[in-house]
Order: C-alpha cells, then structure tokens, then sequence
C-alpha cells in the first residue's frame, strides 16, 4: 500500500525533468490513439513537427498563434498570481476587440499611429473595464469570481453576435452577417514578415516580468494572492489592488482583442476570441506564471495547434486531433504536478486491519 | 494488560521529527494526561491512534491486540473517538445530522430512532445538547459537547481531547472535567492532550511528558509535583525569573477609551474596553484564548472595525485611519497565530520580500528596493540567530521557531514608538523564549510601550509592569504584577470582576 | 393557449439536456468538486451515445454507452483531483478542451449521418397513461418522450437521495467539511470519485439526449455551449435538484423562444434573450455573496482539494 507525503522543495532540474516525462508519456498514449487509425505515430509526430516548422511559412503561422496566447497568458498570470481566477478571458479578448473596433469603424481617417494608438487604448479599457466587473464584486462581497468571470464570456460574445447580425451589419455585404472591414489605417503593420503584433508580445513579456517581480504594485499583489490578511496586516490597500490587477489582467486579454481584431480578421467578427481565453488559461498555468515561461509554452501550443491542422491534410487525421493531444498532454502534466509536491512511500509493513472482537 | 500501547512510535513531516521513538500506555478507567510544550509532537501522536496520521515506523496495540489504524473509521471501530482542537463538525447541519453523519443503519434516515439514543446518550452523561440546533448557531463549548456526544454515540471506549479547555470558559471546563470523569467511572480511557499544569493536577491518574518529540517519562500524579512536572516539559531545572526591568515611566503613549466591536457574525467581542500604556512599560493581557485579545490588538492596529469608542496615540486618534497610516505613526503588532504564519507573513515568500512588507511603501517611486532589505535581514539572522539555508530562502521551510524570529526580528528593527505582540514565544524553547524576553525588555528601555499578550501566567507576572485580564471581551481588572498572584489572575480570567488599579483612569 | 402549450412543452424539451448536466453538476459539487468539464462530458456522451445507435440500432445500448462515456470523462477529472490534487479549474477546463476533441475526432465522418430508425421510434413522444389526462399540465408534461420521463424520475431520484438517504447526508457532509466526513468514518475519496462519475454519467445523458432526440444529425459541436449554461445552473438552482427543473425549463424555453419570436413583432433582441441565463446567474452569485446566508451558499469545501495528512 502507498501513501502520500508532502515533499520538501524539488530542484528545478527535476522538477523539468519530470513535466517532460509527463510530456513524452502523453505523446506515446496519444500514439496508442493514431495506431488505431492504422498510422505510424512516429511519421505522424515528425509531420507535425514539419507541419509547424517546415517552411518560413508556417513558422511565420505559429508565430501568429503564439502572438494573443502569450499577451493573453500575461494577463491570466497577472490574476492568478493574486489567486483571482480569472477565466473570463475569452469575453475580455471580446470586449477588447469591441470597443477597439468602434474606434476603427468610427474614425476610419484618422492618420495609421494615431489610430491604432487610439485603438490599442481603446481596447485595453475594454477588457479592462469588463474584468473589473467581478472584480469589484470580489473586492466588495467576496464574490467568487471563477463562475462570474466564466458567465461574462458568454454575455460579451453574445453582445458581438448581437453586432454582427445587428446594427453593425455590412450594408454592402448582400445580407451576409459580417461587420464591414477596417480601413487599412486600423490595420496593425507587419514588421519582418509578420504583424507587429510580436513585437507587442516580446515587449510585454519582459514588462510584466518586471511589474511581477520588481514593482510596488507586484509585490503587492503577490502578498494578496497568498494571504488577504497579510495584506490588511501590512497596509495594503486590498480593495484597490484587486481593481488594479484585474484591471490590468483584463486589459492585457483586450489588447489581445485588438490584436486579432485588426492584424488577423481586419475586423470584428464573433471569431476574434477563437478559445485563445481558455487556452491561455491552459499555458498559463503550465508556465508557474512565469512571464518568460509562457511565451515558450505559448510557442509550443501553438506549434501544437499548427501541426495539427498539417497533419489533418497530410494523413486525413480529422483537426480535432490537435485538441485531443492537448488535452491529453495536460491530463499528464497536471498529473505530474503531484509528483513534484508529494512523494509515494511504499509502507512495507502494512498489513490488514483488525476488526474489534 | 492495558488498554492502549504505543511502542517506538516516529512520524516525520518533510525535514521534521514530530515524534520520534515514542512510548505510551493507558490503562482502563484511567484519565491519562499528555503533557508537553507546543510543537513537543502531543497531536501528532494522538492523531496516529486517531486514525488522521499513520506513524511511519512503530507499532500501537489495542487491548493486547496490534492494530494498523489506517483511518478514523478504523479507529472508531476499535473504540477509539478524537475530539480534535478544531471541531470536526459541518456548520450547516445540525446536531443529530452531525451525529448522524458516516453511520450504516438503513438506506433512509431514520431521524425518529437516532433521536431517541441521542437523547438517552444526552441525559446519561449530562451533556444538555439540543439535537435541532444547527451547528452554526453554536457556542464553542457546546460545539464541543456535541463532539463528545459525536463519539459516545459512536461507542467509543477511548476518549481523546486534543487541548479541550484553551477554548472554554471556566464554567464549560467544569463541566467538561464531570463528563470526562463520568466516563472514567463507566471503564473508558481518557488521554487528555495539555500543556497547563493545574488542568492535569486536576484531573489526570498518570501524566506522560513529551519533549521535542520524544516521550520523556510517564508518572503518578499522586508521586509528582507541578514544579517536576514542569522541570520535565522543558528539560533542565527552571529558573523562571526574568527581571523586571526599572525604567522611568513617561507620558502616556496609548489610550484606549471604552472601545467596543463586533465580530462579523454580530457577537460582541471588545466590551468597554479602557486602558492606557505610558513610553517603557508593559502591560501585560491575560485572559483564556479567544477572549478578545486578537481583536483588541488588531483594532489598535487599525484591522478590525470599532463599534464605537476611541484610540489615542500620542493624544491623537488612531480611529478611522488605515492600517498604513498606524504603522507609519510608528506602532508595529506581531500576531503569532497557532499555525505560526498567520498574518505576519508571507510563507512563500523569502526572509528578504518579508522584511519588506511592512517598509516597501516607503521606497520611492514605483519599484522595490531589495539591497536595503537584504543587509536587514542579514543582521537580524545574525542577531536573531535564525538557522537558515540563505536569506534568499522561502520562510515555509524554516522551523516554527525561526518563522518567529523572523516576525519579531523584523517589528523589533523597525524602531517602533508602540510594540503590540501577542503569543510571541508560542512554540519556542525556553532558551529562546529568553532570549526574546530580553529584547522585549530592551525595547522597554528604550522608552517603547510595550502591549505583550501572553499565554504563561508566571512570565506575566515577571516581564509586565500591569497585567489587564481580559474575559469574554471584558476588562475584569488591571492590576499591578509586582502585588498579585496567579490565583488572584485566575480568578479574573475566569470572570471576576477586581477593582482597576488605582490611578489607572487618567482623568 | 394551444400555442403556449405547445411552447411549453417544447420548452421541457430544450430543457432536458440542460437538466441532466445541472443535475450532474449539482451532484458533483455536492462533493466539493467544482467541474467545468460538463460541455466536454456532453459531447463525450453525444459522440458515445450517437456512434452506438448507428451501430447497435439499440436505443437502450446508446443510453447506457453514452453515460459511460460521461463518466470515463469524469474519471479522468476525478483522478486528477482527487488523487492528484490537481487545480480544479484548470483541470476541468482541460477536461472540455478534451471532450471536445474527442467528439470531433469521432464525429468528423460522421456529419450529417441520421440516427436510426428504430432508436427515432423509441425516442417518440407518446401519452403517459394516466397522467396525460390531466387538463393543461398534462398536455405539457406528460406527451413528452420516454428520455423526458426518465428526467423527471432522475430528479426524484437524486433529490430523495441527496435530502432523505443517509448517503445523502454523507455526501453533503463531504462536499461541507471533507475533514469532518473523515472523522466520522465516512471515505471521502470513495464518495467523491462515485459521485464525480454519477455526475458524469448524467452529463453524458444530457449530451446523448441532444445528439439521439432533440437534434438527431450529427454536428459538429453539439453542445454549442449548453454545457457551461449547466454550469450556470447549479448556481440558479442553489445546489437543488428540484429548483433545477425550474432552471432548465425556464432557460430551455429561452433557447427556442428566439425562433419563435423571430416571426412576431417582439422588440427584444434573441442575442438579449440568449444573455439572460449568464446575466441571471451572475445576479444569482452576487445576490448569495452579499446577503452572507449560510443556508443557500456554496458547499463550503467546494474547489479545494482535500488531503488528511496536510499541515
């Protein structure tokens, strides 16, 4: 018989070593999955691999799924680092996209840095503001924020839906429900290939590991995240600090929006989320909350995503493959987890139990 | 043949030896006291016969027999019911629900034939529980009541209470001493976990004494005495004096006038308080555990609300500042939990971010400054003599004792005008706990004025100037340590009402 | 009149698949166990339920494989939990993410395929003998389909489970206080993982019932997100089986009166209309959160993980 018992702290390298294993025996179950379509998963998995990095082309493609999983991811790691489980994601990327997009639509002439600057703005409020939503009622009556936050992704994606069907329909577009596109002035530029958008994403990424680590307002929430009363006890000011980081972690889920609003659909359109709110959620969590962390796991997700839809045309593996493997590859890394905190001792002497006579 | 044997028991959590080696017997009809300092591994071992822990080496024999006990149910199927420190009991049900809970008879409750038992249970040991009531509208000493209940219902034969009087009132002591003799009377074996003296002369046949984790001797109570007892809890003969400190007294520092505040359920808990401390002196607080002391502390320091009268600090009113605002005033409370961590702070955090969590707001701009903190925190480890990896190190793997000093450590080196500390040496060896008596006293000297709340009767009475007992959120005396006694302290802990001090009102 | 009772009934239809997954869910936070894996168990059940009638032609044999296949989700979320102690949250987000693919890795050949013949028969509504007569209430609740009744009696079940059995109150006591259960002899880490997977398989049920009666094609994505309105649910319904009915029909009703608006003259938005489940539960939590009640609160334990050796 086993039993559990907690561990002291595990060196980094094998704390590695093991999500890796946890990784590869993913991949070898997943593989027990792909021989079942009579394939060999070996010629499978390399085709994956190609699929993602094989030409300048996908690169540049993975690039472009990276891009809103890191930005987002940021924004998660931010609230759960205060241990505010913010899965509304989706809806904020959603918020985001509006208001940045009400911006596009409206004031189509403004000159291209002004605009985009306006929008980035614009949308950073946009998440922001619709996070702060159940961070306010966090902060006030401690309402729990994981169903709320989860709620408000449907509300925002229905308000979308509502626009695109609705009052900002394409007139021109012969009835066909598409909100009409953005000028070009509102269309982020690309830098070596690819839209700017990376750029962003690098930028950020050492700006939250910063914020995270350096600031008054980081140590801040870190201090929150572990103990509310230890905040209270040393002069934090909880209310605001919950509105600030959530904040903050919204408006980085909303730039997100705008990202994708403007660089990849050029316009707002009930896709623009496309599950990023919830993947992030995912690569947030497998990076520690690390900045530096998630923009590699942000990497290989994406990679993940890319490969598989390669695959799909390459072997007739239908696309939701790549979903299944993801799941699959989390199963076994959140499983490992336990591993890195516990260990199994094996109780030799363990024997039935006696019964009262 | 004795009841329940405990051989050679260990039980180690991470890098920490709980229990090491330990001996235990208890007999039938015998009420068997186990008596040691905080941390000295008491509840560790009960939970192993408990079923909660299971030891990693040893063996435990039940009426001769050896018994794997994997779970608490296989513990109660032996006889063997806990009455853990922490009720064990799901606020939103009921009395009868919570008995109860976990047992096989029928698929259906039968709410009609449980009653019945309850009640004859109930009126055979005197116990009074009202089986409609919920748990939630519960006081604690008949949350506890419930739980004997809980496990006589149960057939228990083997009492365990994990420090059942920290939380009770004189009277529900009483009452729990009458119901744990009445079942010594019917042939059950009780094991009472305690560290107060007077509690185990009261009440136990035979007293077991551990220390640090190892059993240190079993004895009769009627060969032992206190102060034996005592000399084995800590381990070399005690010379328990501390000195008291001369300094001259200066103006008054803290006034505290008829304050009042409820807690979050709406139960009163600071009643008219009134007391003042003048620059290099301690008062010290006395009063049974949950008696108001965290929250007169914590409403000085500005954390929990007031109903309705007035703090001054220096002539000035602290009430409706923020916590922020009180500790830049220059007052610093250290909190020590039972768990240690509590509030003071962070776990995952390294020695470095917890010197600067109370000082980061005074840095600058919009970043931490972590040079300054890291020299502090070399000098108290040095000074402090906390055994640690590196100050780079998180302080949840530290020792009980060295978290503490890390929180003391920190308070102390921020020059405060004001020094609140309540439990400071909870858990600490005596070697230790001098050794922060002496800064507390350095302090004192400086002209700081000291609120220390304390556990120990005896140190009370040597390190304060005045001792305030507290009772149920009342003042029940403030009265001068060099001229009383602990019975005169425990009187008033318990309820009675002394005259305040003289000179004690400042007009 | 007869168009409302029409709507009404349609309504309970919309409505049951809601009902199941809100009951499974119920059951499973009633342990403790917070598991938004409910829109990936559907589709797990969906896909099972769909694939075995085309195979089998046994309406009873789809039934039984779809509620294995929620529960074999919910297996995956219960070890992680349970025994791992993993994060709830994430785990249960991974566990849609999962479904999700699973469904449509199945499913991608089998778009536009009709379930059999003689599992559509089984699935026909028809007068519940007796009960039927009953004026108005009859009409709406008892020409129903042979799944429909088997909700209804489900939510007896659960409900005279969960309030009158002894496990019942076991169950509550774990999802409350996993400690107190434990020193009271009760295991915690069987009753959570039975209940975890009784929840699954319900949630499976829900999925079969959208897949094999209320749209018997198969799509892609099935579910379109009933899943998390289930999930909205428990909440409306306060962790009670009986309210949930309420919950399911009202918000079943909701999904289908956008189409049957469409043709009046109905000022509101159906994109409104389709907010409301979301907006109301909000409300709901915001409403619980400040009036501080300690009867119709979330099961105190829900979301942490529990493990008796910690300290």
């Amino acid at each position: 018989m086993f039993r559990m018992q907690k561990r002291g702290e595990m060196p980094k390298t094998k704390i590695v070593a093991i999500r890796i294993l946890a990784i590869i025996l993913a991949l070898v179950a997943a593989a027990f999955i792909i021989l079942l379509l009579k394939l060999n998963p070996v010629d499978v998995y390399i085709a994956m691999v190609k699929g993602a990095f094989g030409s300048v082309y996908r690169v540049k493609e993975v690039i472009i799924k990276t891009i809103p999983l890191v930005v987002t991811s940021l924004g998660i790691a931010i609230a759960f680092k205060m241990q505010f489980w913010n899965i509304g994601g989706e809806g904020q990327i959603c918020m985001g996209a509006f208001l940045a997009s009400y911006v596009a639509l409206n004031y189509p002439d403004l000159p291209k840095p002004l605009l985009i600057s306006i929008m980035i703005l614009a949308s950073i409020i946009g998440g922001g503001l619709w996070a702060t939503v159940p961070a306010y009622f966090k902060a006030k009556w401690r309402t729990n924020e994981t169903i709320i936050t989860l709620m408000m992704n449907y509300i925002a994606l229905k308000w979308i839906q509502y626009l695109q069907y609705g009052p900002w329909k394409d007139p021109k577009a012969m009835g066909f429900p598409k909100i009409p596109h953005f000028t070009d002035n509102a269309i982020l530029p690309d830098l070596f290939g690819v839209h700017i958008g990376w750029v962003f994403a690098l930028v950020l990424t050492v700006l939250i590991y910063i914020f995270l680590n350096y600031t008054k307002k980081g140590f801040e929430i870190a201090v929150l995240g572990e103990s509310e009363n230890t905040a209270a006890y040393a002069g934090i000011n909880i209310k605001r600090t919950i509105i600030t980081a959530i904040f903050l972690s919204g408006g980085l889920c909303g730039l997100t929006g705008m990202i994708q609003a403007s660089a990849l659909h050029n316009t707002l359109s009930v896709e623009v989320s496309g599950g990023v709110g919830f993947t992030a959620i995912i690569t947030t969590w497998l990076s520690a909350l690390k900045p530096f962390v998630i923009v590699i796991v942000s990497l290989l997700f994406a990679a993940l995503v890319q490969g598989g839809s390669f695959i799909q045309t390459a072997f007739g593996i239908p696309q939701a493959a790549a979903q299944l493997l993801q799941g699959m590859i989390l199963f076994f890394v959140l499983g490992s987890e336990f591993f890195i905190r516990y260990k199994l001792v094996w109780n030799k002497s363990f024997q039935s139990i006696s019964k009262k006579e | 043949m004795s009841y329940i044997a405990m051989k050679g028991i260990t039980k180690i959590f991470g890098d920490v030896v709980a229990n090491d080696n330990i001996n235990l017997q208890v007999e039938a009809g015998e009420i068997h006291a186990l008596l040691g300092e905080n941390g000295a591994g008491k509840s560790t071992l009960v939970n192993m016969l408990s079923g909660i822990y299971s030891p990693d080496s040893g063996s435990i024999f039940i009426r001769d027999q050896e018994v794997k006990l994997t779970s608490p149910r296989a513990a109660l199927e032996l006889g063997i019911g806990m009455i853990h420190q922490h009720f064990k009991l799901v606020e939103i049900m009921t009395a009868q629900e919570n008995i109860m809970l976990g047992q096989k008879n029928g698929i259906f409750l039968n709410k009609k034939a449980h009653a019945a038992k309850i009640k004859a249970l109930s009126e055979r040991f005197q116990l009074g529980v009202d089986p409609d009531k919920k748990v939630y509208d519960m006081s604690v000493g008949e949350k506890q009541t419930l739980e004997i209940l809980k496990v006589l219902y149960r057939g228990a034969d083997i009492l365990i209470l994990d420090e059942p009087t920290a939380v009770l009132t004189p009277q529900e002591t009483e009452k729990l001493f009458k119901i744990v003799k009445k079942m010594k009377e019917e042939g059950c074996a009780v094991i009472f976990i305690t560290h107060k003296m007077n509690e185990v002369m009261a009440i136990a046949d035979r007293i077991t004494v551990l220390r640090k984790g190892k059993t240190i001797q079993t004895l009769d109570k009627t060969t032992t005495s206190p102060k034996e007892l005592a000399e084995l809890m800590v381990g070399h003969p005690l010379d328990l004096s501390i000195d008291r400190v001369q300094v001259p007294q200066g103006e008054v520092t803290l006034q505290v006038k008829n304050i009042n505040a409820k807690n979050v359920e709406g139960i009163e808990v600071l009643r008219n308080i009134s007391f003042h401390i003048r620059s290099g002196e301690i008062l010290g607080i006395a009063g049974i555990a949950g008696s108001g002391q965290k929250e007169l502390c914590e409403a000085i320091a500005g954390l929990f609300p007031l109903e309705s009268g007035d703090i001054l600090f220096n002539n000035e009113s602290l009430v409706g500042k923020s916590p922020r605002e009180i500790i830049t005033c220059g007052i610093t409370m250290s909190f020590v939990p039972e768990d240690r961590l509590g509030m003071g702070l962070v776990a995952s955090m390294d020695i470095v971010d917890n010197m600067i969590l109370k000082s980061y707001q005074n840095d600058k701009g919009l970043f931490i400054d972590r040079k300054k903190a890291a020299e502090k925190a070399k000098k108290i480890v040095k000074k402090l003599d906390i055994s640690t990896p590196g100050i780079h190190h998180p302080i949840r793997q530290l020792s009980g004792g060295n978290i503490q000093k890390v929180l003391l450590g920190r308070e102390l080196d921020s020059d405060p005008k004001l020094l609140i500390t309540a439990y400071p040496v909870r858990g600490l060896d005596i070697n230790v706990s001098y050794k922060i008596y002496d800064l507390i006293n350095e302090e004192k000297e400086k002209g700081v004025a000291i609120l220390f709340v304390g556990e120990d009767l005896d140190v009370l009475l040597e390190l304060c100037d005045r001792i305030m007992v507290l009772c149920n959120g009342e003042v029940t005396g403030i009265i001068d340590a060099a001229k009383t006694t602990k019975d005169e302290l425990g009187l008033m802990m318990a309820g009675e009402k002394k005259q305040y001090l003289e000179g004690t009102e400042i007009v | 009149m007869d168009a409302t009772i029409s709507f009404l009934a349609a309504a309970i239809v919309a409505g049951t698949p809601l009902l199941f997954a809100t009951l499974g869910e119920i059951i499973t936070e009633k342990v403790g166990n917070l598991n938004l894996g409910v829109e990936g168990m559907m589709l797990m059940g969906a896909i099972i339920g769909f694939k075995t009638a085309l195979v089998t032609h046994s309406p009873i044999i789809a039934l039984l494989t779809s509620m294995l296949a929620g529960a074999a989700g919910a297996l995956i979320y219960a070890v992680l939990t349970v025994s791992f102690r993993a994060n709830q949250v994430v785990t249960g987000l991974t566990l849609t993410t999962f479904g999700t693919g699973f469904a449509g890795f199945l499913g991608q050949n089998l778009v536009g395929q009709v379930v059999p013949a003689t599992v559509k028969s089984f699935f026909r509504p028809f007068a519940f003998p007796g009960l039927s007569k009953i004026p108005v209430l009859g009409e709406i609740f008892f020409q129903q389909d042979i799944f429909v009744y088997l909700s209804y009696l489900s939510v007896f079940i659960v409900g005279v489970y969960l309030y009158k059995t002894s496990f019942g109150l076991n169950v509550r006591a774990v999802g409350e206080n996993p400690g107190a259960a434990d020193v009271a002899s009760i295991n915690t880490t069987f009753y959570k993982y039975f209940h975890i997977l009784l929840g699954g398989a319900l949630c499976g049920l829900g999925g079969a019932y959208l897949s094999l009666v209320y749209i018997p094609v198969w799509q892609n994505n099935v579910t379109a997100g009933r899943g998390w309105i289930a999930v909205a649910l428990v909440i409306f319904a306060i962790w009670n089986p009986y309210k949930a009915v309420i919950g399911s029909y009202l918000f079943g009703g909701l999904d289908i009166i956008g189409f049957r608006i469409q043709d009046t003259s109905f000022p509101v938005s159906m994109y409104f209309l389709d907010m409301l489940p979301y907006i109301v539960t909000v409300v709901i939590l915001v409403v619980i959160s400040f009036r501080k009640s300690k009867e119709n609160a979330p099961p105190q334990g829900l979301g942490n993980p529990y493990f008796r050796e910690e300290r």
